[in-house]
């Protein structure tokens, strides 16, 4: 049964997309696979695919729930940029590192549930809702900031963006652990399936004695509190918080991310871990942009039409096809007999 | 009164309220200068917000606008210092190339059947990109044309100017009420934005109207991406990002829903007016930071979308009387 589980899941296009890239990358670049131990930690360009796109796949995997119950935050690169910046600050008016990343975690919660109320409560639709933390979140940031780029020297803070554990780097482990504990949380309960069907009809679900208000809180909290995550990663990798550029654009990469693994924009089925490897896709190709020696401005060509296409695969217009010429097929090999 | 006028008037006399603070406290932002600063430094937000403007009504939306627009300034750029064009056949080129564009993603959104946002996404995506590999750097637009036109301007009382790019954003607005309240294509976007299942059923050409509301507004996006290069002199890949949250904010702040079906073109005017008028308090105050434009954006967001969502439970409970 297990087996079974595991060879479709091997089946996925996605690990098939995620192979292609990787080959093209050791085409371009023949020291691709090599990984190097050093220092107590492993070295290669395979561990700066990780590395590099753990903060996305942390942002995908709060996304994939929010977009599961047909909603979608914009706000994911703000709160990202707000508590980099309360972890920053905290860390340098002297208070000890968990004090300070519990702060920032606890600044991303409340963001997600602002979101979450804005959504849930005051029923706004979820792309305008999180426009307005997109558009203020950054000026709360540059407000804890006082417009400046606040740089530490915070060990622990430091660790948690650029250090090791059990050879791999910390975001790489934030990140596994995270998708580990989030997929086993929504698959060994009831929880995956009451997101799924408040995304599908969400007045069903409530007649059907879902607290579909509660869940979606819920859902927006956790993706605050993921962007939170990744905001003290990335400001620990940097060692400061840039509230200008910390997570700029990154929502959009996540909800890429989560379009990627095949989870619908119009809600219910969903799969966090195909969302991590969605970001992981999209970070193997921005690093074969950056090897194959192509401008980095191809990034943003490449991923247009990576979404194209995507959007043309999973159409109505293509399954349409797909369903006439089985049918026709049908239509065939009935004929025939008689 | 017109109850479907109610949130424009709530709007309008929010500027209104807001203006008159701020001239209390700093008489000299009363003056003409300040008003025609106000029409050129908005210019080009104020036209791509007309485009989305009608993209809303449709119940749709166009994260594309910022990204055409630098697109278009780069693009403008690079005919006119690299090609040599004349600056006339590089505006009309620049037109052909975001209308095209726009219709491309029209069609994309009404026959894959895909949420507006993501198609506008890539486009967003793709427009940046394109304008990245064509120069990553920022290019001066040095030209005859351009001086002449950034040094014409009509005096008005009181030293203010009324700049060529200022015109061009008021005549936007007034032709862009036009089409929205006296056209069939007007009419045809409404209905849509009110519900797309019976504006078909009504005769409604979905296909042609789509496509038209999203060529029209990257046409608009492309227009705003001249005015912008004829504001700056330059074309750069990165200019102008995030002018579609700016756009989107001024429809909203407008009065328009985001739902569709319901909003006036001359909302959007005093929401790009008030945008204006918060960045200008903040640089007459001298001490609040820049980032106070942000957050004050934010609240007057969160606040006109409140006051719309109490205005319509009201008149529907109104209407179920």
């Amino acid at each position: 049964m297990l087996g079974q589980t595991w060879k479709t899941a091997l089946m996925r296009p996605q690990v098939a997309a995620l192979a292609a890239v990787l080959l093209i990358n050791w085409s371009l670049f023949p020291g691709f696979f090599d990984i190097t131990w050093q220092d107590g930690r492993l070295f290669g360009s395979l561990i700066d695919v990780l590395n590099r796109g753990a903060p996305v796949a942390i942002l995908a995997i709060g996304m994939t729930a929010v977009i599961a119950t047909k909603g979608v935050d914009l706000s994911v690169g703000a709160v990202m940029a707000i508590a980099g910046a309360v972890a920053a600050v905290m860390v340098t008016h002297g208070y000890g590192a968990i004090v300070s990343v519990s702060a920032a975690l606890l600044a991303g919660l409340i963001c997600g549930l602002w979101n979450g109320v804005l959504v849930a409560v005051l029923d706004m639709q979820p792309i305008i809702a999180t426009l307005i933390l997109m558009v203020a979140g950054r000026g709360l940031a540059q407000l804890v900031t006082e417009g400046s780029i606040v740089t530490f020297t915070d060990p622990i803070l430091i660790f948690i963006g650029t250090g090791a554990f059990l050879g791999m780097p910390m975001p790489v482990v934030i990140g596994v652990g995270l998708m580990i504990g989030a997929t086993v949380l929504v698959r060994k309960t009831a929880l995956g399936l009451l997101i799924e069907a408040v995304g599908v009809n969400r007045s069903a679900a409530r007649f059907a004695g879902i607290q579909s208000t509660a869940l979606i809180l819920m859902v927006y909290a956790f993706t605050g509190l993921c962007a939170a995550l990744a905001g003290i990663i990335v400001a620990g990798d940097i060692r400061g918080a840039d509230a200008n550029n910390a997570g700029l654009w990154l929502e959009l990469d996540a909800i890429l991310a989560v379009v990627i693994g095949g989870t619908s924009l119009m809600g219910g089925r969903f799969s966090i871990p195909l969302s991590v490897l969605g970001a992981m896709i999209i970070q193997a190709m921005n690093t074969g942009i950056l090897i194959s020696g192509f401008s980095p401005q191809f990034n943003l060509v490449v991923k247009s039409g990576v979404i194209i296409l995507i959007l043309v695969l999973q159409s109505p217009l293509a399954s349409s096809w797909v369903d006439r010429r089985r049918a026709a097929r049908m239509a065939h090999s009935q004929r025939t007999p008689s | 009164m017109n109850r479907s006028l109610r949130p424009l008037m709530a709007t309008t006399a929010i500027f209104v309220f807001a203006y008159l603070a701020a001239v209390l406290q700093y008489p000299a932002m009363f003056s003409t200068r300040v008003l025609g600063n106000f029409l050129t430094d908005n210019a080009f937000l104020g036209i791509a917000a007309v485009g989305m403007t009608f993209v809303i009504l449709s119940g749709g939306i166009d994260l594309s606008v910022g990204a055409v627009i630098g697109f278009t300034t780069v693009l403008n750029a690079t005919l006119i210092m690299w090609a040599g064009l004349h600056p006339a056949l590089a505006f009309s080129i620049s037109l052909i190339v975001a209308a095209s564009f726009g219709a491309v993603m029209g069609a994309a959104i009404h026959y894959l059947r895909v949420p507006a946002f993501i198609v506008t996404l890539a486009g967003m995506f793709l427009a940046r990109g394109a304008a990245s590999v064509l120069s990553p750097d920022s290019i001066g637009i040095k030209h005859d044309v351009y001086t002449a036109i950034s040094k014409s301007y009509i005096l008005l009382p009181g030293g203010g100017r009324l700049t060529v790019i200022g015109l061009v954003m008021v005549a936007v607005f007034v032709v862009g009420s036009i089409v929205a309240h006296r056209t069939r294509f007007g009419s045809y976007v409404y209905a849509l934005g009110g519900n797309e299942t019976s504006a078909a059923l009504m005769g409604v050409n979905v296909a042609r109207t789509t496509i038209g509301i999203y060529t029209l507004s990257s046409t608009l996006a492309g227009l705003a991406g001249i005015v912008f290069s004829l504001y700056t002199s330059a074309g750069y890949s990165l200019s102008a990002t995030g002018v579609e949250l700016d756009a989107i904010a001024a429809v909203v702040i407008g009065g328009t829903l985001l739902t569709g079906g319901y909003g006036f073109i001359a909302g959007t005017f005093i929401g790009v007016m008030l945008q204006g008028l918060v960045q200008t308090y903040i640089v007459f105050d001298g001490s609040l930071s820049s980032w106070w434009t942000k957050i004050v954006i934010g609240g007057l967001l969160f606040m006109f979308i409140l006051l719309q969502r109490l205005v319509f439970r009201a008149s529907a409970t109104g209407r179920r009387d």
